[in-house]
């Protein structure tokens, strides 16, 4: 029954997991440039941004078909309206990945010491962009709330990244262009951490009906 | 005017003293009609098991669910319309502001206070005018002022005042079939009832038509408690404050439309009103 609102929906999960891969690509081609200046990968970054620009539209297209033409509820209606905001999120951390290859430019190849743990914060936030299209992919409320906790690592590895820099920027090492460039790239990937949080509440979302308990302004 | 009837009720029949008190302490979002474990037989066939249900005043609580599930009896038996069904057999307690439906209250005084309207509109065949002052009459009323006045209010609320108002002597069978429905609207709701039951009103009805009923329905709302049956679902959804949902005579789930149709609790909720029942 429903048949045709089936094979959308289906359509919908593969179309969102394509943008989450495209995603994945952005962040791992702008990291991999930071470390490397290999400008192929710079490219990467643009071209994975394009398309992912171009996905956030289709999808958008895609829901609001399914929206006038099926008038979903309950469940169906939930996993619209997660992808609608999901795409959201995706598209910023696209254009968020492209920004770190932007900043990248003026000091890649970039070798940086255990103290700066730059490294380590592409890292745990490009797993948190792969574990939210997983969660997504799967259905996995757990997986889901694994993500958010995550968000936690994040933060701390960038308030580490920031304590590195000031204490850096007080030696007055005549680096401070490379170290507001650092900043900046630690706070994108703080910024996309926070995208995929939001990812994962959707998927939450979708799978349960329960939105996420906002903490009272 | 309501006010008056009140009173006018109250020195027909002792019986209603407490009910129009009753009636008057409660206020909107209450419950007005309380249904506990009622069970409805049609001869060998359990056709209603087991429903409780609160429906709440001023408010526009809709029955789903598929054919055959139930809803339309349940609606009927909330102003007994199926006394008259051969072999039915009714248990459990049903009141209407605290007044047992089936034992404390005269049939012909429950219908005034629970009105119907029906899936095919169905106007007498006689004026406007009469059809709208019919149930007046009936009640003994002969004041013509006082029958203007209540045949003007009641198109009024039913936003056909403006269509009709210069061809009131006029048969009623000349109307549209929009028309004809918002007129047995007006008629229903001429008596002042406290309830309006609607069993699929615009089922026989063009999408305007449609759309006029379900936006009387949402003003209708402020002075009476409707019950609407519809096998609507978006209907459902864009007028009604709660919905219940029905299946093989049980109330599988009952709450707040939105909830119900963002987040249904019950897979079998989920099933039908998504699409993919059975």
């Amino acid at each position: 029954m429903r048949e045709n609102l089936s094979r959308q929906l289906e359509l919908l999960n593969n179309e969102l997991i394509e943008m989450g891969a495209l995603c994945e690509d952005a962040i791992a081609s702008a990291v991999k440039y930071l470390s490397t200046a290999d400008s192929r990968l710079l490219d990467n970054a643009a071209e994975a941004e394009r398309q992912i620009d171009r996905q956030e539209r289709e999808i958008e297209d895609l829901c609001m078909k399914l929206i006038i033409r099926e008038q979903p509820v309950a469940t169906d209606l939930r996993v619209i309206s997660s992808a609608l905001r999901m795409t959201s999120d995706m598209e910023r951390i696209g254009d968020q990945a492209f920004d770190i290859s932007d900043v990248a430019k003026n000091i890649a190849p970039l070798k940086v010491g255990g103290e700066i743990q730059i490294y380590d914060m592409a890292e745990a936030t490009v797993r948190m962009v792969t574990e939210s299209v997983n969660s997504f992919v799967t259905k996995d409320v757990a997986a889901a709330k694994a993500v958010i906790a995550m968000d936690d690592v994040v933060d701390r590895l960038f308030d580490a990244v920031k304590n590195e820099l000031i204490a850096a920027v007080e030696q007055k090492s005549g680096k401070g262009e490379l170290y507001i460039d650092l900043l900046m790239i630690a706070k994108y990937f703080e910024r996309i951490g926070d995208h995929a949080v939001n990812i994962a509440e959707w998927v939450i979302y979708s799978v349960s009906g329960e939105h996420k308990q906002r903490p009272q302004a | 005017m309501k006010a008056e009837m009140d009173i006018a009720r109250v020195e027909n029949d002792d019986k209603e003293i407490r009910t129009v008190q009753n009636t008057e302490t409660l206020t909107e979002g209450e419950t007005l009609i309380d249904v506990e474990h009622m069970n409805l037989w049609y001869g060998e066939n359990h056709a209603i098991k087991d429903v409780s249900i609160a429906i709440p005043q001023n408010r526009i609580t809709a029955l789903i669910g598929p054919s055959g599930c139930g809803k339309s009896t349940f609606l009927k038996s909330l102003n007994r319309m199926n006394d008259l069904v051969e072999g039915v057999k009714i248990e459990g307690k049903l009141t209407l502001a605290g007044v047992d439906i089936y034992k404390d209250i005269d049939v012909s005084v429950l219908r005034r206070r629970v009105g119907m309207v029906f899936q095919k509109p169905n106007p007498f065949p006689m004026s406007i005018y009469d059809n709208v002052a019919y149930g007046l009459r009936v009640q003994g009323v002969k004041s013509r002022v006082q029958l203007d006045e209540a045949v003007e209010r009641s198109l009024r609320q039913a936003a056909i005042w403006d269509e009709c108002k210069d061809r009131l002597k006029k048969s009623a069978l000349g109307l549209s079939g929009g028309q004809q429905q918002r007129l047995c609207i007006a008629r229903t709701i001429a008596v002042e009832p406290e309830v309006v039951l609607m069993d699929e009103p615009t089922s026989a009805l063009d999408p305007i038509s449609t759309s006029k009923i379900e936006e009387l329905a949402l003003e209708l709302r402020k002075n009476y408690t409707i019950v609407i049956v519809t096998h609507n679902m978006q209907q459902a959804a864009r007028i009604a404050d709660k919905t219940a949902f029905f299946l093989l005579g049980e109330l599988v789930e009952y709450g707040d439309t939105n909830k119900m149709f963002s987040s249904p609790s019950d897979d079998r909720t989920e099933a039908y009103i998504t699409g993919r029942f059975g």
